[in-house]
């Protein structure tokens, strides 16, 4: 895998893990070209994508586009199931996800992800030994601070509700 | 640590700008401030993470990432770790401040620190830094946790992509991690083990059993059940083996074999209705076309496919069209079985499915279809708006069209094509276009055409087609690397013993073989065939199998004198002879007479005998060896580059195929194709085939009725279409494609049968007369002879415009040839479609215009009397001629005006009404002639006493010296009148001055080829240089370049963009003009305007 993006529909990014070396110019500019691409599909089109010399598999769950950029031998379908398992253990660990906690919680996102892909290639399959392993991380940590102030929720405005990222194939 | 106020989004992007902005400021402050704790830094961290992600700079926490890393407790070296892995890339310089912190980590006792440490060399790591934790890595691969294990694995296969030789001497612990006691090391030794095999697969065939055995582990849930995902046991695993098991059994039926079984257990297994199962299914498939095919898998594999192409879902789909196009090569058949399906994602509202039934499309593309083909990809072009998209499939319309086109042409046009058109064809090859990858893919995709055609044994192809073949095949063969060299040798040495190869086409051959011999190490087939013909009797023959031995023995020199792809490479040419120096220097010393050029010999000559003149027997000063051998011309560069190759001279002829004569040959060829204006044969060929299609039509026509099945007729119109465009995409494919495609090609035809009939009931009974005649002629619509082929783009192209006017979707029709149904509908006055058909003419003209004259105009006009025009303000400005008159009736007058612009001749023609009553109807036709084509101008009404004119822009394509456009006006009074007319065009009307500097004058001088000399004799008016030269510039319009004592260089073009250089010298009352131009033709041309104009003065 090339790289992964979270965004919006919206067309905000809220995750981006690159495991190709590239400049910050470079990256800006797929990104920005990328999510135009894939906002401007329709909801009955093919996940798949040939995107410059590139292949991208995306997948929309609620507000969130998840979307990957693979060579051109790489598996689409398994590709689309990466995706599944990634919302899946997010599911699991913050417990029916919702874009929010994706927003105020990237760096666990991150720690999953990390968990889960491993230089761009599948480390660890298992929803079990993924989350063990965060969670061995996290027993670390003292008790959470991680609830978000009221007012911080009122900034962010009324398209983003607290609705799950659906989990319905 | 307060509330993250920073990562809240706000409604309004300016508000957020604003906040980013003063957030990273006050991070700025923070990460810099020596109070600041590691607890804030990494929240800090944090913040500038997702600053970062929403695109604002923020390098300036980088350092304090890697010290967070380096000094925090493990939740604060967690995030650093991941904000450093975020951060940089592999080559940033900050990295290496990281190693010491890394091997620091993995060293700890503490399980997870060893675990961030390896994630984060799994990910980015200096590569010059490796040896410095490889030991450390390589112990974890002994340590008791999976998970370790795992990761150190997965660090070493990120060491394995960025600098393989690190760990080279590794590969036997690869091997026992590919042991592992866990299911998720061995998984992820796989990893390394895809890449190796990728790069040398023939290393790892030993391994093949155990990949099987791990394969059918998984597959028979011999996996905890951990492992599964969706109740399939290790998805991600079993795809991993099976692309490992594709690249090992490519190819080699014995490795194969072993996976036969398990590859069918896979099929067998994978049953479940689940995105996962169709995951496993695809790559099985990939994999069973991939290896040493077994007809049993192939079945299965293919009705797999079918699957796939026919599911609901739209991602299956895509993969079944992918899988097809895979597979394509081997079996054809598929693609046949499923030709409606993949005519209808043609029309998929999603463009990736269209685009990936081109793909499919591209790759079944042949002779016979490669019309409707292109002409599909030219649709989807319209509507795409990605760029990267476009030049990819550009590139592609650019090779099926160009490459397989030329085939035809070649095949069809055979040696009577003219023989520009190969050459141009080879420069174009040669040259390239912008961009080298898609050169090379064009060139190789051309080579294995040409391959293709040579494995037909007893194909017999034109000697023209076969030289173009072994040119191209001699320069680019070594571009497709999956073809032993000795198989193209091969092919190439069955051609030269053939008894129908001419001599000529030989010598092509034998070029061909000696350049891939020259990137070959030693060839069996070049030994045997220098001996061979080392004693041919053909005595150019001999010379090159010398001459070959000679170089095979000396590679180095051969490799000098042959280098890849030096055709467009500048020959460097010593036209001075300077190593002929000594061997001069030494002749004088022995007395020899000092060499004097020809034209001063000539000059010696007059100059000594003035009183008699001998210019008639100047032919006699011409050395024999001249080749030109005209009187006052000589080549200067003393080299001949003609096509000679009657083996004078094998130097000549080995340059001559080694640089290919390219100059002065006429640019027929761009990148969107043929450049219609220039006379050849490809041209003229379109007539016979439009006609043809005619005749094919009406032949159709008679078929009895009873050919017209019921079922034919219940199919909707749609289908019916859809199956006519299917019968021509796929036709010409597969081993029964002929069979089975006849019967839909049937119905196609009846089904335009009947559209015809009602186009053309009065038609038909002229169509009926030879019917019988076209049946026999073109009987068969799907035999292989390309006229035929182009009555199927006929039939399809009216049907094509039908559907896309349906659909709504209107398609630009700028086809080059119309049907013949749309040229017998258009009125008799609406000729315009024939330009395109006549080829032959020596001027090209456009831009046709009739204007009114503007209000003001009229009245002046109208207020003289005689009417006599005028040109318009802004056209006076121009140079341009007197207005003369043409001709003249009692009722109309006709002028007639030059207008010399920058870019082209402009006539412009007055028609003046001389009654005073209106003139009804006038048509000026400028008449059909050998030089020019029949256009028509209409005037529907002239007032009275009034003045109409339409222009005309003209190039000269031929060049002559003069050419004659005759034309006629014609209008309505009590009478037909008729009044005829003629204008004369000079060659001067086409020159136009062309600046440029003394040093471009030098550089274009030297790289042109085509010269010509003569003596003028000044009369005594014209005494001085630059007298002469001026006259020469006001008349001819050339342009004075430089004046240097007794000489002058003098620069013009032809329009469109010709060049010519003169070089003129005065010598005691003589004039040598000396004339260079790429185009042979115009320093003739010139040359006898300049004689013209001395003499005038």
């Amino acid at each position: 895998m090339q790289f992964m993006l979270l965004f919006s529909r919206q067309g905000k990014l809220r995750l981006q893990k690159w495991y190709v070396p590239l400049s910050d110019k470079e990256k800006k500019k797929i990104t920005r070209e990328l999510v135009q691409t894939v906002l401007a599909r329709k909801p009955k089109m093919c996940s798949f994508l040939e995107w410059r010399d590139l292949k991208i598999v995306y997948k929309r769950y609620a507000s969130l586009y998840f979307c990957c950029a693979i060579e051109d031998q790489d598996n689409e379908l398994i590709t689309l199931e990466i995706i599944h398992r990634y919302v899946e253990l997010l599911d699991k660990y913050f417990g029916s996800v919702c874009e929010l906690d994706i927003i105020f919680n990237f760096e666990k996102a991150y720690f999953i992800l990390d968990e889960f892909l491993l230089g761009g290639e599948v480390q660890e399959t298992s929803k079990k030994n993924v989350l063990k392993a965060i969670e061995q991380a996290d027993l670390l940590q003292e008790v959470s601070k991680f609830s978000f102030s009221g007012q911080s929720i009122s900034m962010v405005g009324c398209d983003l509700k607290k609705a799950p990222v659906s989990l319905s194939l | 640590a307060g509330g993250r106020s920073g990562r809240s989004l706000t409604p309004w992007p300016g508000q957020q700008e604003k906040l980013i902005q003063q957030e990273l400021t006050s991070l700025k402050a923070t990460v810099s401030a020596p109070t600041t704790t590691l607890r804030l830094m990494k929240e800090c961290m944090v913040r500038l993470i997702y600053c970062e992600m929403l695109g604002y700079e923020s390098s300036f926490g980088y350092i304090h990432a890697i010290k967070l890393a380096q000094q925090g407790n493990l939740l604060e070296k967690r995030v650093g770790y991941l904000a450093v892995s975020l951060f940089l890339h592999e080559n940033h310089e900050l990295l290496l401040l990281l190693v010491n912190t890394v091997v620091k980590d993995l060293q700890s006792t503490n399980l997870v620190e060893v675990c961030m440490a390896l994630t984060v060399v799994s990910q980015i790591f200096p590569r010059e830094m490796i040896p410095a934790v490889l030991p450390l890595i390589e112990d974890k691969l002994q340590h008791s946790k999976e998970i370790i294990r795992r990761k150190a694995v997965q660090a070493l296969y990120k060491f394995y992509l960025i600098a393989p030789n690190q760990v080279q001497h590794i590969h036997d612990k690869f091997r026992k991690a590919l042991c592992d006691r866990d299911a998720g090391v061995m998984a992820a030794s796989l990893h390394i083990y895809l890449q190796m095999i990728k790069e040398n697969s023939s290393g790892y065939k030993d391994l093949t059993g155990s990949f099987v055995t791990i394969l059918k582990q998984v597959v028979g849930g011999k996996l905890p059940i951990d492992f599964n995902y969706h109740s399939v046991p290790a998805p991600w695993l079993q795809i991993q083996l099976l692309r490992i098991l594709g690249l090992l059994g490519k190819d080699d039926p014995r490795t194969s074999e072993l996976m036969y079984d398990v590859l069918d257990e896979s099929l067998r297994r994978a049953e479940i209705n689940h995105n996962i199962t169709y995951a496993i299914l695809f790559e099985c498939v990939q994999t069973i076309y991939t290896i040493y095919p077994k007809s049993e898998l192939l079945e299965k594999a293919a009705k797999c496919i079918g699957k796939f192409v026919l599911s609901p879902k739209i991602n299956l789909k895509y993969l079944g069209l992918k899988a097809l196009t895979y597979v394509i090569q081997q079996d054809p058949n598929l693609a046949l079985q499923h030709q409606m399906t993949i005519i209808e994602c043609l029309d998929h509202p999603d463009p990736i499915i269209k685009r990936e039934t081109l793909e499919l499309l591209y790759r079944i593309t042949n002779g016979q279809n490669v019309i409707v083909i292109v002409q599909k990809m030219l649709d989807y072009l319209k509507e795409s708006k990605e760029e990267y998209a476009i030049i990819n499939l550009v590139g592609k319309i650019a090779e099926l069209w160009f490459i397989q086109t030329m085939n035809a042409v070649f095949s069809v046009g055979g040696d009577v094509v003219h023989p520009d058109i190969p050459n141009n064809f080879l420069r174009l090859l040669a040259e390239g276009f912008d961009d080298r990858k898609e050169d090379d893919q064009l060139r190789m995709y051309a080579v294995q055409s040409y391959l293709a055609l040579l494995e037909e044994e007893d194909a017999l192809y034109p000697q023209k087609f076969l030289q173009v073949m072994s040119w191209v095949l001699g320069e680019y063969s070594s571009l497709v690397t999956d073809v032993d060299p000795e198989v193209i040798l091969t092919k190439l040495h069955s051609l030269l013993k053939k008894t129908v190869i001419t001599s000529e086409t030989k010598m092509w051959i034998m070029a061909a073989v000696t350049k891939i011999a020259s990137h070959a190490s030693c060839s069996k087939i070049v030994d045997k065939l220098i001996q061979e013909f080392s004693n041919s009797l053909d005595t150019c023959m001999r010379q090159y199998a010398f001459e070959l031995k000679h170089l095979c023995e000396d590679k180095a020199l051969m490799r000098n004198l042959l280098p890849f792809d030096g055709s467009c490479n500048d020959m460097v040419v010593d036209a001075s002879l300077s190593f002929l120096d000594g061997f001069v220097a030494e002749g004088l010393g022995r007395g020899a007479a000092p060499y004097k050029p020809h034209h001063q010999r000539q000059e010696e000559k007059l100059s000594q005998e003035k009183a008699l003149n001998f210019e008639p027997y100047g032919l006699s000063f011409v050395s024999s060896v001249s080749s030109s051998g005209v009187t006052g011309r000589q080549s200067p560069t003393g080299l001949s580059f003609g096509s000679d190759t009657s083996g004078n001279s094998a130097e000549t002829g080995h340059k001559e195929t080694n640089t290919l004569k390219l100059e002065g040959v006429r640019r027929l060829w761009g990148k969107e194709g043929y450049l219609p204006k220039k006379e050849n044969k490809v041209g003229k060929e379109n007539e016979p085939q439009t006609v043809s299609c005619g005749s094919l039509l009406a032949g159709q026509m008679g078929d009895p009725p009873a050919l017209r099945s019921d079922q034919v007729a219940s199919l909707s119109e749609e289908d019916k279409e859809k199956q006519q465009l299917a019968s021509t995409l796929f036709i010409g494919l597969g081993s029964n494609a002929g069979v089975s495609l006849m019967g839909k090609a049937d119905t196609a035809t009846q089904k335009f049968k009947r559209k015809s009939k009602i186009n053309e009931t009065q038609s038909s009974e002229e169509a009926s007369d030879f019917q019988d005649s076209a049946a026999s002629d073109f009987g068969p619509l799907l035999d292989t002879v390309p006229i035929n082929m182009e009555d199927c783009e006929g039939n399809i192209r009216t049907r094509l415009r039908k559907a896309s006017l349906c659909s709504s979707d209107i398609v630009e029709d700028n086809l080059a040839f119309e049907t013949p149904q749309s040229l017998k509908k258009s009125g008799p006055d609406d000729r315009l479609p024939d330009i395109r058909l006549s080829q032959s003419s020596l001027f090209a003209d456009s831009n046709i215009e009739i204007f009114q004259p503007s209000r003001n105009a009229q009245s002046e006009s109208a207020s003289k009397t005689p009417l006599v025009p005028c040109l318009s303000e802004e056209l006076e400005e121009l140079t341009h001629s007197e207005v003369v008159e043409l001709c003249q009736s009692d009722a109309l007058a006709l002028y007639l005006c030059k207008v010399w612009t920058d870019d082209s001749l402009l006539l412009i023609v007055f028609v003046s009404n001389k009654t005073t009553s209106a003139l009804n109807a006038v048509n000026l036709v400028f008449e059909e002639a050998e030089h020019f084509q029949s256009t028509t101008y209409q005037f529907p009404v002239i007032e009275a006493q009034n003045v109409e004119r339409c222009q005309k822009r003209v190039w000269m394509d031929k060049i002559c010296t003069q050419g004659i456009l005759s034309g006629s006006v014609n209008y309505q009074s009590e009478m037909e009148t008729r009044l005829e007319f003629s204008i004369t065009l000079s060659l001067v009307d086409f020159i136009r001055p062309m600046e440029m500097t003394t040093e471009d004058f030098g550089k274009l001088w030297l790289s042109l080829s085509n010269d010509v000399k003569q003596n003028i004799k000044m009369s005594s008016s014209q005494d001085s240089l630059s007298a002469t030269l001026s006259t020469l510039q006001q008349k001819l319009k050339l342009h004075i370049v430089d004046i240097i004592g007794n000489e002058g260089i003098l620069a013009c073009q032809l329009l469109p963009s010709v060049p010519c250089l003169l070089h003129c010298r005065t010598h005691s009352g003589m004039l040598a003009l000396w004339f260079r131009s790429p185009c042979s033709a115009l320093p003739d041309g010139l040359l006898y305007q300049c004689q013209k104009v001395m003499e005038e003065s």
